[in-house]
């Protein structure tokens, strides 16, 4: 790849860096000194590799959606299935990356935070798998709208915490975790479930979940004969993004669009984009990168239908990719998120995650304006069953 | 030479310790605050530490942490804060303070701007918790030019190579955080700091503080014992938030009254 980013101190342009509390510094230097001692050694990729493929079920097939397409009358969709993942979602690449990384660094117990739950029971099942302890921290107020979830961490052993300080959802379950982390520094290894947090996280966690699109730009060509015009994600802090992104970066014929959780509408303010609004630059939790601050540079609450997205940062590759021009960032609302969870349930049989839901939403603006020869690759970046009852609940049903 | 400067000079002649309390501007709320900052002076205090309100303290512990989201509820920002210095100086010519937060406030403002908003202000120096020398070196010039101290972090997991590397930005004074955690955390290990101290005067030849942990005479004592200042956090923002309004001015300098006993004997 000629793409060569982050340099060694987990820069991408001007955003990115190592922006935490000297107590953090040693614990992040000798994670980065293991990452790049393993990253290249051949029995961790073994290792890897294996249980990628006998845990997770890799490699996830590409799905051609060809009623929705159809039905649209445009481009063709393609769905790239992490849902069809082990645990339902495309975190369990990160977390299995991570938790042998751990237990070659002799730590013996993992914390983490997580929004929609997903990169909660990710890392609850690899700790279970690999038998070390599992905290989980997590927003009082994703507890609450994302239950099912919660209760699967707890039949995998993990200690789930409820996080009651700030807007009570995910920025300050990962508060809550560096907290944690400092702390206990010496035995416990931190798995973040997005690309962002200081270096080398962003990283790291972008080249456990690039196997997405190793295997999308193979598979692409078999299943529809050429890559696609345009590879569309959800983004929150942006993981499944990078993912799917990375080896396409290098291919100026493909389009990058990343899709942010548009709220109740950018017009109103309460929503979780911010890229698409070009919200000012800051710091949070490590890293530079756009951020939705109000002028005194506190952090502001973000709304989004799916926890998942609720976030007010983005990770720091994103925020370059969108500066250098090479990715499109934009929104999708709660409404529109809805109807493209039901249209994929009814065309396709498929109940998608909210959080993906944005992203196939987005697809389906475009497609319409599309050529038939056209081609979208959605990231499906997890199932929807975790999203019953907030779906159940906004048709006045309770489950 | 700076106020920070002056004080440890004028302390090392006298043989004591310098006593650094630090609470949250704005808590429990904005008009109290310059009266605190003149109460502890009165009670005391060499340096004073005034935490800027963040919607996100990731280095606090709970006790700060419910500080700052007082503080915040009164929406107290970093220009509030910048006035409320302004004011505790119209009186107040010799005790330094040092801004202490996190870096995105300061980001907002810009760093030209909030550096000659200090200098204006007397604002003496400013530790940003989350900007560790690597990537702070341009937002530090902006403060060295107009004359602010920048302040920096040593942890017990600091290698020789950081207290090297700190040693080299710092100025004012450096901040030994005692113990691995957030603020407010319990078990101090004086012996660990014992141990830590020469490690970090082999590196340093500015005064050197210590700080977290401390709840109390005899910890705060014991401490003084082993550096050139103590500094005391979450237990004077404890007596913050256990005091009524009314009573709030008195009993934290009460507190730090006996702290500086205490200190003085070291
Ligand atoms: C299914 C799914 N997709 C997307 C996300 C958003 O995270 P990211 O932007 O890191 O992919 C989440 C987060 O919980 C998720 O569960």
């Amino acid at each position: 790849m000629t793409y060569n980013y982050p340099d060694q101190y987990g820069h991408f342009g001007p955003y990115g860096g190592i922006y935490v509390a000297e107590t953090l510094m040693g614990a992040l230097d000798e994670l980065n000194q293991a990452y790049e001692k393993y990253r290249h050694d051949p029995e961790f990729i073994a290792e890897l590799n294996a249980d990628l493929k006998h845990y997770v079920g890799r490699p996830s097939p590409i799905y051609h959606a060809r009623h929705l397409s159809a039905h649209l009358g445009g481009a063709q969709i393609y769905l790239k299935r992490e849902d069809l993942n082990h645990t339902g979602a495309h975190k369990v690449n990160n977390t299995i990356g991570q938790a042998l990384l751990a237990r070659r660094m002799g730590k013996k117990r993992v914390i983490a935070e997580t929004g929609a739950g997903q990169h909660g029971v990710a890392t609850a099942t690899v700790a279970a798998r690999y038998g070390m302890e599992c905290v989980v921290y997590m927003g009082a107020a994703d507890v609450q709208r994302q239950s099912p979830n919660v209760f699967r961490m707890k039949l995998l052993g993990a200690t789930v915490i409820p996080v009651e300080s700030g807007s009570k959802t995910l920025k300050d379950a990962l508060n809550e975790a560096m907290r944690d982390w400092v702390t206990n520094i010496e035995n416990t290894f931190y798995i973040i479930g997005t690309v962002a947090g200081p270096h080398p996280y962003p990283m790291l966690v972008r080249d456990f979940n690039s196997i997405v699109s190793k295997e999308a730009v193979v598979q692409m060509p078999e299943l529809a004969g050429r890559q696609p015009d345009a590879v569309i994600a959800c983004v929150g802090g942006g993981s499944n993004a990078m993912g799917v992104f990375y080896h396409y970066i290098d291919m100026p014929g493909v389009k990058l669009i990343g899709v942010e959780a548009g709220g109740h509408g950018i017009a109103s303010g309460e929503h979780a984009a911010p890229l698409t609004t070009n919200s000012p630059v800051g710091v949070l939790h490590g890293n530079k990168t756009y951020l939705m601050q109000d002028e005194d540079g506190q952090i502001i609450e973000t709304h989004s239908i799916s926890a998942g997205l609720d976030y007010p940062g983005v990770g720091p590759e994103h925020a370059w990719l969108k500066d250098s021009g090479r990715a499109e960032y934009v929104a999708i609302d709660d409404d529109e998120a809805l109807r493209a969870f039901h249209d994929l349930c009814h065309f396709e049989g498929i109940i998608p995650a909210l959080e993906s839901s944005h992203a196939l939403a987005h697809a389906m603006k475009i497609a319409p304006t599309m050529g038939k020869d056209k081609v979208l690759l959605v990231n499906l970046s997890g199932r929807g069953d975790k999203d019953i009852n907030t779906v159940a609940r906004l048709k006045g049903i309770t489950l | 030479m700076s106020r920070i400067q002056t004080v440890f000079e004028e302390l090392k002649q006298r043989k004591r310790k310098a006593l650094i309390p630090f609470f949250t501007a704005g808590d429990p709320n904005p008009q109290l605050t310059v009266p605190l900052l003149h109460a502890l002076v009165e009670a005391g205090a060499d340096i004073i530490e005034l935490g800027v309100p963040f919607s996100d303290p990731m280095a606090d512990g709970p006790t700060i942490q419910r500080a700052s989201e007082r503080a915040l509820r009164h929406h107290v920002g970093l220009h509030h804060v910048l006035d409320m210095v302004a004011e505790f100086r119209r009186s107040n010519s010799g005790t330094p303070i040092v801004l202490m937060g996190y870096g995105n406030p300061v980001e907002a403002m810009g760093w030209e701007t909030f550096a000659q908003r200090c200098a204006e202000v007397g604002v003496d120096g400013v530790l940003t918790v989350d900007f560790p020398p690597e990537e702070g070196h341009e937002a530090f010039a902006h403060l060295e030019k107009h004359g602010i101290d920048p302040i920096f972090l040593i942890a017990p997991t600091s290698t020789d190579a950081r207290v090297e590397r700190v040693a080299k930005q710092a100025r004012g004074y450096v901040y030994y955080v005692s113990l691995k955690g957030v603020t407010g955390a319990g078990h101090l290990d004086l012996a660990a700091i014992e141990q830590k101290i020469p490690q970090l005067r082999r590196h340093i030849q500015l005064p050197i503080g210590i700080g977290f942990g401390i709840r109390d005479a005899a910890t705060a004592l014991a401490v003084a014992k082993l550096c050139d200042g103590v500094v005391v956090g979450s237990r004077i923002v404890q007596e913050i938030e256990n005091s009524s309004e009314q009573d709030v001015v008195a009993n934290v300098s009460k507190l730090v009254k006996e702290l500086r006993q205490a200190v003085n004997l070291a």
